[in-house]
């Protein structure tokens, strides 16, 4: 079994003729927790959805567990995403179920478990979220913090080795954000499973990542532990570390002479 | 020339991509035929859609079936006494129900009520990513999602139908016998005499399974298809009662022609 969990080599993806990505070389060791940053915009999410699997890469190799994932078919696809667990950006909590149904769902769909066992289980990842009392509530009665530590639950159910998060920080309060954090570091350690995070939130992610990779108009303009991160003078690292408004990137959408648009030019 | 070129382009442009959407939407319809094996299996999920398509629509179904039957009767009197045959009042109602009435206004309710709602739902599943999430818990949501809710509700249609024209024929009896006073023998059995197995009611239901496919399919399909935007879901849900109001004339008038022409 190789120490890396996800192996990505020169990898290319485009929308149709717009290229998206371009030769992006990653790679994701066993129990690390990785961090994909950037604008937005940048390609961060597109990045998550090919080793998710929602999309094809449109040239080089991307392994997941040893598993190259250009040639799946559907059902070698499915069995592949049974080891995987994945976090909506607002949980995408099934809404016409309870807390402890949407827990119990990939259970019920993939084991034959008896109901008796399903309850334990679900009742066991509720508790390490912090909600085993929430079982009963619905989806609309939770907050935003509380739907997602409820997807997150559902995602670790049937015990993956590797969980994808789609910007998990966004829209939450400092002590609902610090929680996030901290589960997402606490499970990877415990269950030791390969985290694989999409934000931009950087201060919350320099505190509980390994490695992170800064992706900047498709392409991996800077990586490094949030240490090195810290320290480096690189103008967009410094930039985006720091919330800069000027930089490499600019605070300005392309657009004409200011001067010449106002027709103040002489 | 060049704006005549641009609109010529722009018809043709729209006609290559209403025939590419009918071929997703074909295409949709066997994939979701193709998943239903599971519907089977797992038959609770079906029975759950067949309650809120089916259940929930019984109120706006019972009660206008009532008052088209109640309408027949009022307007039918009328009609038969100028001839003084008002005992066949009875055979008006039922026939009208049963072979037109029934299938038809049951089917556009049935449209407007849980076409709708499916298309809603499903249409706000996707842009919440719950469809999505589902894919990635490697469940496929054409087997557990849309290929229940058609069953439910193409199993629940006729049903709907036949109810319908039952309240019908009831709003036709209480207001020609009860409140007019037409004979209720005549009535009853003028109707029994008149009304054929095969011919009326068979047909009838025949119907109303096709309008249930149609209108289920139509919807499902809006529903999956719909943009993930509010904008785009409240179009889709627009776009389903419209659609199917008019698959559900149009289909009728060949069905009718096919089932009856030799009356």
């Amino acid at each position: 079994m190789s120490d890396n969990l996800i192996e990505i080599h020169d990898l290319s993806f485009a929308y149709g003729k717009r290229l998206v990505l371009k030769g992006i070389d990653l790679t994701a060791r066993r129990g690390q927790v990785i961090a994909i940053m950037g604008i937005s915009g940048g390609g961060k999410t597109t990045l998550l959805r090919l080793i998710g699997g929602s999309l094809k890469p449109t040239s080089g190799v991307l392994k997941v567990d040893g598993v190259d994932m250009s040639g799946l078919d559907r059902d070698a696809l499915y069995q592949l995403r049974r080891r995987m667990g994945m976090l909506f950006q607002f949980g995408a909590l099934f809404t016409d179920m309870s807390v402890f149904d949407n827990v119990a769902f990939p259970l019920r769909e993939h084991t034959d478990l008896p109901e008796e066992m399903v309850r334990d289980l679900v009742l066991m990842k509720l508790n390490a979220v912090g909600l085993r009392g929430a079982h009963d509530l619905m989806p609309s009665e939770l907050s935003g913090g509380m739907a997602r530590r409820v997807a997150l639950a559902r995602a670790i159910a049937l015990e993956p080795s590797l969980i994808l998060y789609d910007e998990p920080f966004a829209g939450l309060d400092p002590i609902s954000l610090g929680v996030t954090g901290n589960l997402i570091r606490r499970l990877t350690d415990t269950l030791g499973v390969t985290s694989i995070v999409v934000t931009h939130d950087i201060q919350e992610s320099l505190r509980m990542v390994d490695y992170v990779y800064f992706v900047s108009e498709g392409v991996i303009a800077a990586q490094g532990t949030p240490d090195e991160l810290r320290a480096s003078t690189e103008p967009f690292v410094h930039q985006f570390v720091h919330g800069e408004e000027n930089g490499p990137v600019p605070f300005h959408y392309p657009a004409p002479p200011y001067a010449d648009e106002l027709e103040l030019a002489a | 020339m060049n704006s005549l070129l641009d609109s010529l382009r722009g018809i043709g442009a729209r006609v290559i991509d209403s025939i590419w959407r009918m071929g997703v939407a074909t295409r949709f319809f066997l994939m979701t035929l193709l998943q239903s094996g599971q519907s089977f299996r797992r038959f609770h999920l079906v029975i759950r859609e067949i309650y809120s398509a089916g259940v929930l629509s019984l109120i706006i179904i019972l009660v206008s079936g009532l008052f088209v039957g109640m309408v027949l009767g009022l307007q039918g009197y009328e009609t038969l006494q100028t001839y003084g045959s008002e005992e066949a009042l009875g055979v008006l109602v039922s026939l009208s129900l049963v072979r037109e009435l029934g299938p038809v206004v049951a089917a556009l309710l049935f449209a407007s009520r849980a076409g709708s709602a499916i298309t809603a739902e499903i249409g706000l599943m996707k842009a919440t990513e719950q469809l999505a999430a589902m894919e990635m818990m490697a469940v496929d949501p054409v087997a557990r999602v849309v290929a229940p809710r058609f069953w439910g509700a193409v199993i629940s249609m006729p049903i709907l139908a036949a109810l319908f024209s039952a309240m019908g024929i009831l709003g036709g009896y209480l207001v020609g016998v009860v409140l007019i006073g037409v004979d209720e023998g005549a009535f009853w059995s003028q109707m029994q005499a008149a009304v054929d197995f095969r011919e009326d009611i068979l047909n009838g239901v025949l119907k109303s399974v096709v309008f249930g496919v149609a209108v289920t399919a139509i919807a499902l399909f809006e529903g999956y298809d719909a943009p993930p935007t509010a904008e785009g879901v409240s179009r889709a849900t627009t776009r389903t009662v419209v659609t199917s109001s008019l698959a559900i004339l149009g289909l009728d008038f060949i069905l009718t022609a096919f089932m009856f022409r030799g009356v």
